[in-house]
């Protein structure tokens, strides 16, 4: 295969949230919201990241992107290892942008469109004609040009999203990271922004990052998917694969838990593998396999013992003690 | 690597004068918008006008004024203490001069300390507001916050009497005084929009596509602090002008014969109720120009903050 433009190894990221004890005997209460994170991704294509809420998929996102420092781990992207300097590169910064889930807060409501897609131009796209650059933009993602001179509350939560790619292109980055870019939509606008994202895709030889708790989406969003359970991955493979021999009892939970409408997504579906309780909260993950509290195989020795990755073939890599 | 670049620029559907006159319609719609929000509440309406009124009176007081001089050195004995005719709109004082006159004039030296005092404090409060939230939880935000709670801790209207009792009593020594303890309020004002405003995800996508500090501040944050600060600057000058009044009254603010609202109520005290006239008007003229900038604030308010639903 060729060389992937993001490989993180081991990625941590830990969060002191408070601490616990009188004076002198204070220690720390940690939350591990990252906790030993690998993959890779490969030019051009789409690597989906499950999780539930606080499995730490946005996390991973924003340590990527630079918005948080990691604790322990390597982030390469192409040949440059980030992560480990303070400051990033004006180029990194140019090549790995980022798209927010909530299309209100990711756009200052006192500029217009205008001056909100003039802000990574100027930074990175001195000279030239930025106004013919930002009529560009929204001719690329299908917005007219009177967007321009409005101020994001005048726009629909759709149209702001569609903004916010925009804004995250106008860079000319080559790794895109969607946290969670549709969550906050209606279903029809969904559909049609994922139609965008994967038609820019092609067009710029964008890779994506999805993140998202939607698995039905990763379907015909993916290349790859990912799942993540507290700050670890248990299951990365192609979504093909993925989708029709789910091999962790996680994926197989959440992969029967999707509503199904016709007899052919029936057929489809996993053997029913009931979702029992909540995830635990990451301050207090359990020992050993850290799904063994709710997963309906557990063995003796999964709480004792943490499985390492095995590869099923097919670059499907499974961490679980039923495996091989 | 990209092909997004201006090689592929296509040129746009739309010519330069046809950008133009889009900016120009959407730049009238938004001015028509605004002034539609302010406009729903009668009240700010009144505000405004009240205070365009006060500005232009206070501006223009030495052709509008009947008898300019007695804003001077000026005595007249024979017309002392008359009540309100027809020759003195509203009465004389002790010595016989016009109040009317005299209350024009003492309007410009209350709008101009107001103006003056916030000019002098609102840039740098603003500013190290921004800077202390913008860098919340670090050395720069400490240092800035505890310098500005002492400062708080002094209030303004003893500062300026321990100033005007050292250096000379005057108009300008006031202002200064004032100025050197209203500006904390600002730094706290927009500390607090500015912390919560650091965490919004525009502010991050701007840090991670590499925006300059200064971008951050002062075109991503700022803007958002706007419509608070014009609010408290409206409510603002309006009790600068009242701590203007006092010291007059104390004797500490505009020096005799200049008039000022607050000497005149001082002088016309001593000589209520009869010649109530003397300080009634003034007071009156406090009244006024205060009430008018408090609507004229909430005009503002509301005019921003229905922008925000």
């Amino acid at each position: 295969m060729t060389q992937p433009i993001l490989s993180v190894q081991e990625l941590k990221k830990y969060f002191v949230v408070g601490h616990t004890g009188l004076l002198g005997k204070r220690t720390p209460v940690i939350v591990r919201a990252v906790d030993g994170v690998s993959f890779e991704i490969y030019p051009g294509e789409t690597l989906g990241l499950v999780g539930e809420s606080g499995s730490g998929k946005s996390t991973v996102a924003y340590t990527i992107v630079g918005m948080y420092k990691p604790t322990a781990g390597k982030i390469r992207f192409m040949d440059t290892e980030i992560g480990a300097n303070d400051q990033r590169p004006k180029e990194l910064k140019k090549a790995i942008q980022i798209v927010f889930q909530d299309p209100g807060s990711s756009l200052n409501p006192r500029q217009t469109i205008k001056q909100i897609l003039e802000m990574p131009l100027r930074v990175h796209r001195k000279g030239g004609n930025r106004l013919e650059m930002v009529l560009h933009l929204l001719e690329i993602v299908g917005l007219p040009p009177e967007t321009m001179y409005k101020y994001p509350r005048m726009l629909s939560g759709g149209e702001k999203q569609i903004v916010g790619i925009a804004r995250a292109l106008a860079t000319e980055p080559s790794l895109v990271i969607l946290d969670e870019p549709t969550s906050a939509l209606d279903v029809s606008v969904q559909a049609k922004t994922i139609n965008l994202l994967l038609q820019l895709q092609r067009q710029f030889n964008l890779s994506y990052l999805f993140i998202t708790h939607d698995l039905s989406l990763m379907r015909n969003v993916a290349n790859r998917v990912a799942i993540m359970y507290l700050g670890k991955i248990c299951e990365v493979a192609n979504t093909a694969d993925f989708f029709q021999k789910p091999l962790h009892p996680y994926t197989q939970m959440l992969l029967s838990s999707i509503p199904v409408v016709s007899e052919e997504e029936e057929a489809l579906r996993p053997k029913k593998v009931l979702s029992q309780g909540e995830i635990p909260s990451p301050v207090n993950i359990p020992t050993g396999c850290s799904f063994h509290t709710r997963c309906p195989f557990a063995m003796p020795h999964c709480s004792k013992v943490d499985p390492p990755f095995v590869d099923m073939g097919g670059g499907h890599l499974v961490r679980c003690h039923l495996y091989p | 690597m990209q092909p997004l670049t201006e090689t592929t620029l296509k040129p746009s559907s739309l010519t330069l004068e046809q950008v133009k006159q889009l900016e120009r319609i959407s730049r009238r719609e938004e001015l028509g918008r605004n002034w539609y929000k302010f406009s729903r509440n009668p009240i700010s309406v009144v505000g405004l006008l009240v205070v365009l009124t006060v500005v232009l009176l206070a501006v223009f007081a030495p052709y509008i004024a009947p008898y300019p001089a007695h804003a001077g050195p000026f005595t007249d004995f024979a017309n002392a203490k008359k009540p309100p005719s027809p020759t003195y709109w509203l009465g004389t004082d002790q010595i016989g001069r016009d109040i009317l006159s005299r209350i024009l004039f003492g309007m410009r030296s209350s709008l101009l300390m107001g103006v003056v005092v916030l000019s002098l404090v609102v840039p740098p409060g603003v500013l190290l507001g921004l800077l202390a939230g913008y860098y919340h939880n670090t050395w720069i935000d400490t240092l800035i916050m505890r310098v500005t709670d002492i400062f708080l801790a002094v209030p303004p209207l003893i500062l300026a009497l321990a100033v005007a009792s050292v250096l000379e009593p005057n108009l300008w020594n006031s202002m200064m005084a004032v100025s050197l303890m209203w500006w904390p309020w600002y730094t706290r004002l927009v500390y607090g929009l500015a912390t919560a405003l650091r965490n919004e995800y525009f502010v991050i996508a701007a840090e991670v596509t590499g925006a300059s500090t200064a971008h951050i501040l002062f075109r991503e944050i700022f803007p958002n602090t706007v419509s608070p600060i014009l609010t408290k600057m409206s409510l603002d000058i309006a009790w600068v002008i009242i701590i203007g009044s006092m010291l007059s009254f104390v004797g500490l603010g505009v020096q005799p014969p200049e008039p000022s609202l607050g000497t005149m109520i001082a002088d016309g005290a001593k000589y209520l109720p009869d010649q109530w006239w003397i300080a009634v008007f003034p007071a009156l003229a406090i009244v006024v120009i205060v009430l008018g900038f408090n609507l004229l604030g909430d005009g503002i308010r509301d005019m921003f903050a229905s922008e925000e639903a």
